[in-house]
Order: C-alpha cells, then structure tokens, then sequence
C-alpha cells in the first residue's frame, strides 16, 4: 500500500482534469486517460487503472469527477466485468492477463458475462458438469451447457467454470478458464422469463477451444478460485444511502395517497405493516453501509438481500391486490431484452413477477439462511453425503 | 463507579445524519451495565425474588442507578444528572432486557425523569421550578425512585386517559389504572384534570389518601399497581399546556426507548436458543443442525438486524431533538415489539420441554416480550400513529 490518502487523489483529479477537460474531451479518450492516471480502481495496482491506494477511497474519486461532469464508464452495463471478472482476474490471473484483460474491461469496450449455473447446478454449484477436456496441444475443449447468463449476448468474453476432472470429489475437480464468446461453438440463445422478457440466456457450448493460457489459476483449484468472484459478487451491495420510500413501498404509497376509492381497511393494515418494515429494512441497510464506512463490515449483508426479497414480493402482491380491476392487467408481454431491471419504469404487473426472481437470484434465500445460520449464527451444517464421493458416482 | 458518558451523536455527524452505531462510550457503558448484570442479576437471583412481592434488590439499584451513574443519564448536568442522552439510555436499557432485570429504569429513570424535563426546570420565573429542579435531582441520583401515574399502555400520540382530577379545594380525587413499577415508588407523578386543562403534581406514595394496590401482572419482572388518590394534597409541577406537552415528550421518549429493551429481551432469547440447539443432540446429531430448525432461528436474526436499527435510529431522534423522532418511535415500536415477541415465543418452542418449565428462564424473556408489546402503545396503535404522520389514511379518514 503507498501512502497516497484523499488530499494526493483530489490532486491527481484535479490533474486529470486540467489535462482533460471533461467539457471538450471524448469520452472514450477522457476514460483511457482516467484509466492511465490510476483513477480508475484507485485499489488496483499502479500500471493496471489503480495506484495501490485504500479501496474507501476510491468514493473520493467518484465524487470530485463527478461534481466535475466528468463521464463514467457506465457501470451498469458492465456490472459483471467489474464487479466478478476484474477481481478474479486480479487475483488468479498471470500478468499478461491482467494486462490484456482489465483495461478493456472498465473501458467498457469489452463487456463480460458469467458462465457458472447449469440446468443441473442451481445452488449445488458445484456439482456443475459442463466438461473441459485437454487435447494433445494442451488446449482445453469444452462441452455443456449454461443458464440464466445476463449480458451473455453483448458479451466478448466469460468467466466460465468447467469440470476437469470427473474422478475427485465435485469442489475437487474444476478449474477456471475465460472464454471467447466469438469462438466458434458458443451459442447464446435468450432464455424468456414470466415477465415476457429475457434478461438472461441459455449458452451452449459445443466443442469450443480454449487456450490454456486463457486459464485462471490452477487446473483443479477453479472452485476456490470462484469464491473471490462469489465474495465479490456481494461486496457489490451497497453503495449509497436509500431515501425513505425510496423503494417499492414508495410507489404502492403513491398508489394509496392518489386513488381514495381503492382503499380498504384490510389493505391499509397490511400497508402500515410493510411500510414499517420497508423503512426498517431501509435503516439496517443505512447501517450497514455506516458500518462499511467505519471500517467494521458486519454479517448483516447477507441480511439485506433477504429482507428485500421478501419486503419486493410481499409489497408488489399487495399493489395488484390493490389496484383491483387494473390489477388484471399486464403493461407488455413483449419479447424484449433490457439491459438491466428496471422496476419503476413498469407496471405493477411486472413488479408482482419480476420480484419473485429476488428470492432465487444470486443465491435462493433458502441457501442464503443457511448460510446465515452457519456462518453467522455458528449453527452445526447439515450431515453431507457428497463431500468425499467422486463426482461421477453423484446421484444426478 | 461512575461511567464516564459523552453527550449525543458521534463527532462529525450533522442532525440530519443519524448515528446508527454505537459509539465507544456506548460500548464501554455498555460492558459495565452487562458485567453488573451478570454479577448481581443472574437468572436464579431473579426467579427467587419475582414472588416476593418486592421483585427489586435495592442493592443493585443503588449500584446501577446511583454508583454508575445511569439514572442520571438523560439529566443535563447543571440539574444534578450525567449530561448523556436517550442513546446511552438506549444501551442501558438493552442490558437491562438481555438480562431481564426488575428494575424501575424505564419507569423512574426515563418516563419521570422526561416528564419533569419538559416541565421547564430552568424556568425561574416559574414557581414551581424549584420543586421541578429538586426532584429532578433526586430521580437522577438513583436515591428516589419514581412513576408516572398513567396506565402502562399509554402510548404518544393518543388522548391521555387522564382519571384523577383537581377538586375545587386543590386536593387530588380518582386513580390510574394499570400503573407500572408504582408499588415499589417513592413518588408519583400525577396529569390530573383541573378546571382549564391536565396539571401535573408530584405526591409521596406515604402521604395521606394515597392508596397503591398491587396487581397479580402477567409480567412479574414489571409489577403493575392501581393508585387511588382520595382528598390527597399534591405539590404543583405544571399547569395546563406545559404539563400535557411534557407527558407526551416523555411517552414518546418511553416508547422509543422501550425498543431497546425489546432489542436485548430479542437478542437474549436468540442467542440462548442458539446456544442450545448446538448442544441439545436427537436424531444422533445436533438439533440446531436441522435445516428446518436453522431457517427458524436465521430469520430471528434478520427481524433483529433491522430492529436494531429501528432502535438506535430512535434513540439518535430522541437524542438530537430531530423533527422525525415521532416517526422513528413508531417504526421501532412496530419492529421491536415483534422482533420481542417472535423471539421470545421461539425461545420456548425451540427449548421443547424444557422451555415450559418454571425453572428455566424462557418464561421470564416471553413474559417481558408480551408485556412489552403493551406496554406504551400496542404495535397497532403505533402504526395507527403512523399513517397520521406519513400520509397513509385509512379508508374512514376524510
């Protein structure tokens, strides 16, 4: 770590934005030079979008460029990239990787996507049997299949996890690779869900070669090497403070405030009790974000997804219920594909669906209160009968 | 001892920005109320003496009202108390529902002690002032103990159930109902009805024509009492206005506060019933290995993540004097009282057998839950409160 604090990173914005003037400059251009001045991920290495600086203090960059008008690098689009791909990538990856892969990648020139479920591998992931076979070359070629891939159809490249080595124990036997969604045996087809959309798709992969420079970390070890993609997956929660009624509850309170004839006494009890436990889940999120900012990070992220999944079923149930006779009504069936969820620009229809996919998403809320049970709570895990069975014995 | 307190939020933070942790202080205040209670008020200790009639150890009181400081805490200094503020209150009162302690802190320390507070002790054109400022003193030493002469199920925000009035030749006639920790009290606080609005007078539960009747309570950690007051001659706190905003400040201050002893009663219950289910084995293995067993106890937790912030919230509102503080104390109520409840109920159930007996402390936890979700204002009526105070009308209104 060098000694650089917030008072050297305003001096380099500042720096950065004398040279490039946000007004004038490309945003292409403005984003390399960002990049090439180590503001990207201030956290990363020097030479690599970073200067090696605290990680908290990458909030201090945020917020001078963008009091500056400065352009961003869109970070919704590329969600997977930076917040899964890059930090594996900097932690397993050889240097040439890095360097071939991590500039790109928060450049947005190259988006990324995530090869890990499988039809048979939901949150038994690591039962997954999409196989990688090493030929006489030493390259590896791949077969199986993949499930709900977002960006899969915009993506260049994946983080993919594949077996093997089908004669060990399943967390034993898989390895970690990238791989080229333009080569030749990778289908992408969209997956359709209940909301009419495809946010996600199906990838098939028939026969496609892998270089083996191209793999991260060790043949083996992909299932530890997946755990910094998992972890990161989580830290990404967070971020800024929520206003109250910031979230579902605000518009089913909208609804309520603006149409008297809908209002019936067993709603409002049902209202008032969400409403109260939106703003408490609101506050421990608050909470957790203090926490984060004091330094003492705490269990209750994992809390967080749960108490949303639940709160976005439960309210978006009742706004249906409310809104009665367009209640019955649905806003678009269309076959759409939307880059990323958008709750408040649909109806009430869609909420209703779309939230059900909040329990199932990045881990199923029943997974995530075992996780809570054992790891937070130190309860004893359920007796296993697959930890020490080679994969290929695995009742499937 | 005394436990050295610093005033309200963390540095730094601005009024609009509530402290949602707890501070260094809190903590340390905090570790010396827990290792007090562990001390001198263990399970045992208090099964033993809830029959006696007289459930408080006198000694633990002076230890940890009068010694440490905390009866003091909401009592600016200049007025004989600690400077603190309804956060360290708030940690104080956490302590004392994990360990479940009869103790009258609620009662004496926070609801009498806010009372007299919005009586404007500083006022010294007042006459009643000096009386005001006197008992201030005495309630923040630890030395009186006080309580406030209204039913316990009083809650901010609704019309004060006010029975006592103001006869013509100034004496007090009439009773509450209902009223906590008034059998083991010095000195009542009493709204009373006189010709031009509720008044406030303080009485000595030994004067003349001061009867307490205590009551067979459902929370025996708690003891309820009915007060009768017949030709009894008061002093004077309050006239009308100053005195009804004063019990409304301190029934919201009650009701906020109460959270967090709801958050240690919640927190206690979990943390036993996880310590049990990890070494109460059936089936050849653990209980607490059962997925359907974990689920349970996993979603205890999340209740109590936010109703931990429910709580503190509520004592940072209190605390700053924030403009939300009414919200704040509803959503806690809301979130805290079940948070309790649920705890507590799961507490027995989880314990099978052993969670039904008298022996065992379980009983206590769920008996303080359910007196707590009562106690000043049930969770319907706060959120009844609250859609007055967020615009959600139910379908009667207007």
């Amino acid at each position: 770590m060098t000694g650089i604090d917030a008072a050297e990173l305003r001096r380099r914005v500042t720096e950065l934005l004398a040279a490039h003037d946000p007004a004038t400059t490309d945003r292409t251009a403005f984003l390399q030079a960002r990049f090439d001045a180590g503001l990207a991920w201030v956290h990363f290495p020097a030479g690599l979008g970073g200067l090696d600086a605290p990680r908290a203090l990458q909030a201090v960059v945020d917020a001078e460029l963008e009091a500056a008008g400065a352009p961003d690098n869109d970070p919704r689009r590329i969600g997977i990239g930076l917040g899964m791909a890059a930090p594996t990538i900097l932690r397993y990856g050889t240097e040439e990787q890095k360097r071939r892969f991590l500039r790109p990648l928060w450049l947005g020139e190259e988006v990324w996507c995530q090869l890990f479920s499988e039809p048979g591998a939901g949150s038994d992931l690591a039962a997954l049997a999409t196989r990688a076979v090493r030929d006489s070359r030493g390259d590896w070629v791949v077969d199986g299949q993949k499930v709900w891939t977002s960006s899969a159809h915009l993506a260049r490249w994946a983080i993919l996890i594949a077996r093997t080595d089908p004669d060990v124990p399943k967390h034993r036997g898989i390895t970690y690779f990238v791989c080229d969604m333009t080569a030749p045996g990778v289908e992408v087809r969209p997956l359709r869900q209940i909301t009419g959309e495809a946010e996600f798709n199906e990838v098939f992969l028939t026969g496609v070669r892998i270089p083996d420079n191209h793999r991260l970390g060790e043949v083996g070890d992909g299932w530890r090497v997946a755990q910094t993609t998992l972890m990161n997956e989580r830290v990404a929660i967070g971020g800024g403070r929520v206003p109250r009624e910031g979230g579902l509850i605000g518009l089913v309170a909208e609804t309520w405030r603006e149409r008297p004839e809908l209002r019936r006494h067993a709603l409002h009890q049902r209202l008032l009790e969400l409403w109260a436990e939106a703003e408490a889940a609101r506050l421990a999120g608050e909470r957790l974000r203090q926490q984060l900012v004091a330094g003492h990070p705490g269990p209750e992220g994992s809390a967080m997804k749960l108490a949303f999944a639940r709160l976005n079923q439960e309210i978006s149930g009742l706004e249906v219920e409310l809104l009665a006779e367009d209640g019955l009504l649905y806003d678009d069936w269309t076959m759409r594909r939307p880059e990323h969820v958008d709750f408040a620009g649909r109806e009430a229809g869609y909420r209703y669906l779309r939230a059900k996919g909040n329990s199932i998403e990045g881990g199923t809320s029943e997974v995530l209160l075992n996780i809570v049970a054992e790891r937070v709570l130190g309860l004893p895990s359920e007796p296993r009968t697959d930890k020490d069975i080679p994969w290929k014995e695995l009742a499937r | 001892m005394t436990v050295e307190v610093t005033g309200a939020a963390a540095v730094g933070e601005r009024a609009s920005d509530p402290d949602l942790l707890y501070s260094e202080a809190e903590e340390d205040l905090r570790a010396a109320v827990r290792s007090l209670l562990a001390a001198r008020a263990e399970p045992a200790a208090i099964l033993g003496r809830i029959e006696t009639g007289d459930p408080y150890d006198p000694a633990l009181w002076r230890a940890l009202a009068t010694d440490m400081g905390t009866a003091g805490l909401l009592v600016p200094e200049k007025l004989g108390g600690q400077g603190a503020s309804a956060r360290e209150a708030a940690v104080v009162l956490e302590e004392l529902g994990r360990a479940a302690v009869p103790a009258p802190y609620l009662t004496s320390a926070v609801l009498v002690v806010e009372t007299l507070l919005g009586c404007e002790p500083e006022a010294s054109e007042e006459p009643e002032a000096p009386e005001v400022a006197r008992l201030l003193a005495s309630f923040a030493s630890g030395r009186t103990v006080g309580a406030l002469a209204l039913p316990l199920p009083t809650g901010p925000g609704s019309a004060l159930a006010c029975e006592v009035r103001v006869a013509a030749d100034g004496t007090l006639e009439g009773g509450a109902r209902r009223v906590a920790d008034a059998a083991g009290a010095h000195t009542l606080l009493i709204p009373a009805r006189g010709p031009e609005g509720v008044e406030l007078y303080a009485v000595d539960t030994s004067a003349a024509g001061v009867t307490v009747s205590p009551l067979v309570s459902l929370d025996l950690t708690r003891p309820l009492a009915d007060v009768a007051f017949a030709g009894v001659r008061g002093r004077r706190l309050a006239g009308p206005g100053v005195a009804e905003a004063a019990v409304r400040r301190a029934l919201l201050a009650g009701a906020g506060l109460l959270a967090s002893e709801q958050l240690g009663v919640a927190e206690w219950c979990l943390s036993e019933t996880v310590r049990h289910m990890g070494e109460r084995k059936q089936f050849n293995r653990p209980v607490g290995s059962f997925q359907a067993l974990k689920h349970r106890l996993a979603r205890l937790w999340l209740d109590i993540v936010s109703a931990r912030a429910t709580a503190r919230y509520a004592a940072d509102a209190l605390a700053s004097g924030s403009a939300d503080a009414p919200v704040a104390v509803a959503v806690a109520q809301s979130a805290c009282s079940k948070a309790a409840v649920r705890a507590a109920e799961e507490c027995v159930q989880l314990h099978g057998g052993i969670g039904m007996t008298w022996e065992h402390p379980a009983h206590l936890y769920l008996k303080r839950a359910k007196a707590d979700e009562i106690a000043l204002g049930t969770p319907s009526h706060h959120r009844e409160i609250l859609a007055e105070l967020v615009n959600l009308p139910s379908p009667t209104a207007g």
